[in-house]
């Protein structure tokens, strides 16, 4: 009786009708153009590239489609179930496969489609010279199929299949040109720290069958209130670590520098605006898990709130301007995090600054990548400033997510941003004082490295006229149509989504009946001295920057700097630390391994063996008179077997 | 009961096959392999009809497609053959490899091979799938024996014969330790019937399972003796240092059969005979076994990340493997066992995958050792790709078959022995060390340079031919293992049954489905 009535209660999800039943096709068609494409080799290099991207726009079209119908719907009728097939029955373990439509993970869907459908296209052009360019068509559909089975899947089980799907194709990318062997080692970094992450997703999903019986959200997520607050803090605690390793959070945030050795379209659209922002997918969707476990909800806005300022002082230091991006990806991810960390009342926020900051953060890539691809791949900001009059829609649109970034009113990521801040000063205690600063200490921060950023490579002196020895000469020009336009697309959302999607609370609203709504909470200040005290340390932040780097002259060749800036320039230590940490001790207790199963076991074992066949030269003869010897052992074992058969009656 | 003999057909077939191989005369002696391959294909498709007709719903008996015969009736022994699912899959596993290893080593033995070598070679492959189809299809404990201990015979003289240059120590040691493992067996299969019901049937598995009415004492010995020789043949820490040589001295092909099906002889035996037939004897010991697997995931993961010889390497991931497999049948709940049954599958072809493809590697650069590569994907783009693809498979990447089977060996763990699971499941991160580093090391970086008209092809057609069964399984089964799961399910549960235990609820009854 008592599941019955939960049941009700819970309102369990209608099968879906109509265009939403075509859902798996959203993974589908991505899918097929991977399968097409690898398999079918050279022959379809000649329109590979344009097959991949109109299946990437053709599940763009699909989402969009579906989002309209549920839109149709009332509030309550929205979510709507997929099935599949009968995936994994196996004793008491029993799972299908399944799809679920809902309000999170159909924005999900909106943002990887039209972002990833966007990048297809600026790499036709990025990449039209590329012998393998095929290949790098061919990642981008897998990637997009599985970050859509990422976020669509209905259970944990199948989540993971996606995540490690993404995983493989970020391997993939950043690999793409592993020729270069540093290229190569940061693909395999990338693949083993986020491993480590997988060791927590697979201990998690262990601790849910254990539980619950279960690993389907349904079931989970029913039972996560009453489950105990131990057990769930444990669960917690291991979808986080899977978590930060996916979304480059502290300790595990290693990897992501690394990992802008790939093309920048696959730093734009894997590295900034989708797959690096699953950690926050996957908090968001296990709220219940974490709204029963305060601790490890702690621990995750903890996670958060150190990243957001780690990423931020590393960003502040970095002269290339695809690791200063990647930090920033870090710090603004912790931004998601924290607030993902707050509870019901920061869910909807996470999900919010995770889109804009999906469209800016890809829309400023896909500029650095035009001016890599205008300056001879060039990623050394001292060797940049003054490209704005030789890149006019690279600098404006570069300039409208920078605006964005910095949380400048009225562009988006005001609207998210601000919106993390003052909910971060909303709590009991030392927490509201603690999280509130460091989110405002880290808004001032943003704004000094990403104006540094811009104003480095846009404006000042150009830094490029004279090509030292061994460069060619830059010819700075501005990219084709193909790139630009997918620039200047982001560069309008950018622009006015934040503004769009807030509008009367929509966002939030639309995504309430999956996080949960929360209260009228008020911050422990005043809302216009959040926002005050937040446009005020943006204003110096950008201020600092002009000096030191628009108006000063910048040098060419990196100064020394403090100890805070060596630090932070060498990422503050963090691979030294896991070199000595992990690797060097690992790397000696494997050779000592190798060593002692060489001599150790194999001596043992070894001698037994010979004591039994007689010493070497002995050997030797057994082998020859191989089907004798082995008569006489047999023999021999069955007199052994009578004797003891005998001394045992 | 007594219908077409088919699991008797299924031995005889090969059987023949290789006489007609070993006996062709000189003048026609390029139809050896051919000749092979045909006969592999027959025996698939009889093995494929068994599947068709076994009944797999779990009510109806556990052994099917019987066939009995008196054979010792003084000492119990019958030839008496019968599959349950578990072994109807090894069998189909078995038959489906046999002819993608004849494809792969089609010209091991070089353009100019001497026909009568190339007879032998063939035709002790084709002896080998005989065996290897009887001890799965065996359903007497004496007439399991015989084929366990047959089967050294023609994998000795493929690696004496047709090995490296340390085949002699490598088949030597092989033999050794399998003798030994085989001697204990035998102690104790002798002293299983007098511990049984008797009789003249007295070494049927239906007689002996639940049928074994010794002492405590006597059983736990028993177990032991058993037991053994199936740790040897799996191989676990810290019995497994014959394997390395063997595999790495051996061909490919023959390293696929070896490693990827008669060392499942091992674990096979462990659920069939510890589990089945000692169930005391196996809960009491459990921990030691436990342990032991546990080290060899983390042992097996190590020593792979350490070998510079890529075919050690793969010996070491199956040792780290099969310590995932002997988890899984020791935890003794329903998951991990089918669990365990569906991993002897797909470690099957991951092997497979992994061997066949570092094979044709070798072929073409005519080493073993990592470090003589280096830039091979801009070489040979397609097998560096085949590789990676078993590699991911091997390192459980979700989405391909051996994932599957992982995580159902470490979440029915998990039910039981929550801190085993847990270490074992750091084999994952050592897992994709193990891969992406040899990946690395061989196949990326710059493009190696080779004299002119040297430069080795990418895989031909028949290479191709055997590359894709290997991977269609991967994806199959990765995406759809029910058909493997719906036949080894009723097995497992028989089994736990024959053990007395019962899988344990969740500890949030109310969140669960049931």
């Amino acid at each position: 009786m008592n599941s019955l009535v939960q049941l009700a209660a819970e309102g369990e999800v209608a099968a879906a009708t109509g265009i939403t039943a075509y859902a798996w096709l959203l993974v589908g068609l991505p899918l097929l153009g991977a399968a097409l494409l690898l398999v079918g080799g050279r022959v379809t290099n000649a329109w590979g590239h344009l097959l991949a991207t109109a299946l990437s726009w053709a599940s763009f079209v699909l989402g969009f489609l579906i989002v309209l119908a549920m839109a149709g719907r009332g509030t309550e009728e929205r979510a709507a179930h997929v099935g599949g097939w009968n995936w994994v029955p196996a004793g008491q373990f029993q799972l299908e496969t399944g799809l679920l439509i809902d309000q999170l993970s159909i924005a999900f869907v909106l943002l990887i489609t039209f972002v990833g459908s966007l990048i297809h296209v600026y790499s036709i052009g990025y990449m039209e010279h590329d012998a393998d360019r095929r290949k790098f068509f061919a990642y981008l559909n897998l990637f997009v199929a599985s970050m859509l089975l990422l976020v669509l899947a209905d259970s944990y089980l199948l989540l993971f299949v996606g995540w490690e799907g993404v995983g493989l194709a970020s391997y993939l990318l950043i690999g793409f040109w592993n020729h270069n062997p540093a290229y190569a080692t940061a693909a395999n970094k990338a693949f083993f720290v986020n491993r480590v992450g997988d060791v927590g997703m697979s201990v998690a999903i262990m601790v849910m069958f254990f539980t619950f019986g279960a690993v389907d959200f349904e079931t989970v997520h029913a039972g996560a209130a009453e489950a105990g607050s131990t057990a769930m803090t444990v669960l917690g605690l291991l979808l986080l670590l899977g978590a930060c390793a996916k979304s480059a959070q502290f300790p595990l945030q290693s990897w992501l520098g690394d990992a802008m050795a790939g093309p920048t379209p696959v730093s734009a659209l894997i590295h900034a605006a989708t797959m690096v922002t699953a950690g926050v997918y996957l908090i968001v969707r296990s709220h219940t898990i974490f709204n029963a476990a305060p601790n490890a909800q702690l621990a995750v806005a903890v996670v958060g709130a150190i990243t957001l300022l780690y990423g931020a002082i590393v960003g502040c230091a970095k002269d290339d301007i695809k690791k200063a991006l990647a930090a920033s990806t870090m710090s603004q991810i912790g931004y998601m995090m924290l607030a993902a960390g707050l509870g019901p009342v920061g869910y909807a926020f996470a999900i919010f600054h995770l889109v804009t900051h999906g469209f800016f953060k890809a829309g400023m890539f896909l500029g650095a990548g035009s001016v890599m691809h205008g300056m001879n791949d060039q990623v050394n900001m001292r060797r940049f400033g003054g490209l704005s009059s030789a890149m006019k829609i690279t600098w404006v649109t570069f300039g409208l997510g920078w605006l964005a970034i910095l949380g400048v009113p009225p562009f988006s990521g005001f609207w998210s941003k601000d919106k993390i801040i003052e909910s971060a000063f909303i709590g009991e205690g030392w927490r509201p004082w603690v999280f509130g600063f460091v989110a405002l200490i880290g808004a001032g921060i943003t704004a000094f490295y990403m104006s540094r950023l811009f104003f480095m490579t846009f404006h000042g002196k150009k830094r490029w006229v004279d090509a030292r020895e061994g460069e060619p000469e830059y010819h700075p020009h501005e990219s084709p149509l193909t790139m630009t336009v997918p620039m200047i697309v982001l560069a309008v959302g950018s622009g006015v989504l934040g503004l769009a999607l807030s509008w009367g609370g929509t966002f939030s609203h639309w995504l309430e009946p999956v996080v949960g709504e929360h209260g009228d909470e008020h911050p422990v200040l005043a809302v216009p001295v959040i926002m005050g005290l937040t446009l005020l340390l943006v204003a110096g932040g950008a201020a600092y920057a002009w000096m030191l780097y628009w108006r000063d002259t910048v040098p060419e060749t990196a100064p020394r700097g403090s100890l805070l800036t060596q630090a932070a320039r060498a990422d503050l230590y963090q691979d030294a630390i896991n070199e000595g940490l992990f690797m060097r001790p690992g790397t000696h207790l494997t050779r000592a391994l190798v060593f002692t199963d060489g001599k150790g076991v194999d001596g043992v074992t070894g001698s037994l063996a010979a004591s039994i066949g007689g010493a070497s030269s002995r050997l030797r003869r057994l082998q020859t008179g191989y089907a004798r010897s082995y008569a006489l052992t047999m023999l021999t074992g069955v007199v052994v077997v009578l004797g003891a058969l005998w001394v045992m009656n | 009961m007594s219908g077409f003999p088919l699991l008797t057909v299924m031995m005889v077939v090969p059987l023949v096959g290789a006489a007609v191989v070993a006996l062709l005369p000189g003048g026609s002696a390029r139809l050896a392999k051919p000749i092979a391959l045909a006969t592999s294909l027959v025996t698939l498709a009889l093995a494929l009809l068994a599947w068709a007709r076994f009944d797999g719903d779990g009510s109806s008996d556990r052994y099917q497609l019987t066939e009995t015969h008196s054979w010792i009736p003084q000492f119990g022994v019958s030839y008496a053959l019968g599959v349950d699912g578990i072994a109807l899959s090894l069998i189909v596993m078995a038959t489906i490899l046999t002819p993608v290893c004849l494809l792969a080593a089609w010209n091991d033995l070089g353009e100019d091979a001497e026909p009568q070598r190339e007879k032998t070679y063939f035709a002790l492959m084709l002896v080998l799938l005989t065996f290897m189809v009887g001890v799965f299809a065996a359903r007497d404990v004496f007439l399991f024996y015989v084929f366990f201990e047959a089967m050294l015979i023609p994998v000795y003289f493929l690696i004496g014969l047709f090995g490296g240059p340390r085949r002699q120590y490598a088949a030597v040691k092989f033999i050794l330790f399998s003798l030994v493992g085989g001697l204990v067996m035998l102690v104790a299969v002798i002293a299983l019937y007098f511990n049984g019901p008797g009789g003249e049937q007295g070494f049927l598995y239906e007689a002996l399972e639940g049928g074994v009415t010794a002492s405590t004492t006597t059983q736990r010995w028993l177990f032991v003796g058993f037991f053994i020789a199936f740790a040897i043949k799996a191989p676990m820490w810290p019995v497994h240092t014959w394997l390395p040589d063997a595999a790495s001295e051996a061909r490919p092909a023959t390293a696929v059969l070896l490693v990827g099906v008669l060392d499942k002889v091992g674990t096979f035996g462990m659920l069939r005979f510890c589990l089945g037939m000692f169930p005391e004897a196996s809960k009491w010991a459990t921990p030691v076994v436990i342990t032991l697997a546990v080290i060899s995931v983390i042992y097996g993961g190590l020593l792979a990340i350490g070998s510079r010889d890529i075919m050690r390497l793969i010996a070491f991931t199956s040792i780290s493997h099969f310590g995932l497999i002997v988890l899984g049948i020791f935890a003794m709940t329903s998951t991990a066992g089918s669990g365990s049954a569906l991993y002897m599958i797909n470690h099957g072809f991951a092997t497979a995958g992994l061997f066949l493809i570092a094979g044709f590697l070798i072929t073409r650069h005519g080493s073993q050792r990592i470090a003589d590569y280096g830039g091979w994907q801009r070489v040979t783009p397609l097998l560096a790709g085949t590789f990676l693809v078993s590699g991911l498979s091997s390192l459980a990447l979700p989405g391909l078959s051996s994932y599957v089977s992982e995580f159902l060996v470490l979440t029915g763990t998990y039910q039981r022995y929550e801190v085993a699971a847990v270490i074992a499941t750091l084999g994952i991160v050592l897992a994709a060390l193990y891969i992406l580093l040899t990946y690395q090391r061989v196949f990326t970086g710059p493009r190696p340079v080779f004299l002119e008209g040297r430069e080795p092809r990418d895989l031909g057609l028949r290479e191709k031919l055997v590359v894709v069964p290997i991977i269609a399984s991967f994806l199959l089964l990765g995406a759809y293992p029910k058909p493997v799961l719906d036949l080894v399910n009723p097995a497992v549960k028989q089994t736990l049954d024959l053990v007395g235990v019962t899988d344990p609820a969740p500890t949030n009854a109310s969140g669960s489905a049931q």
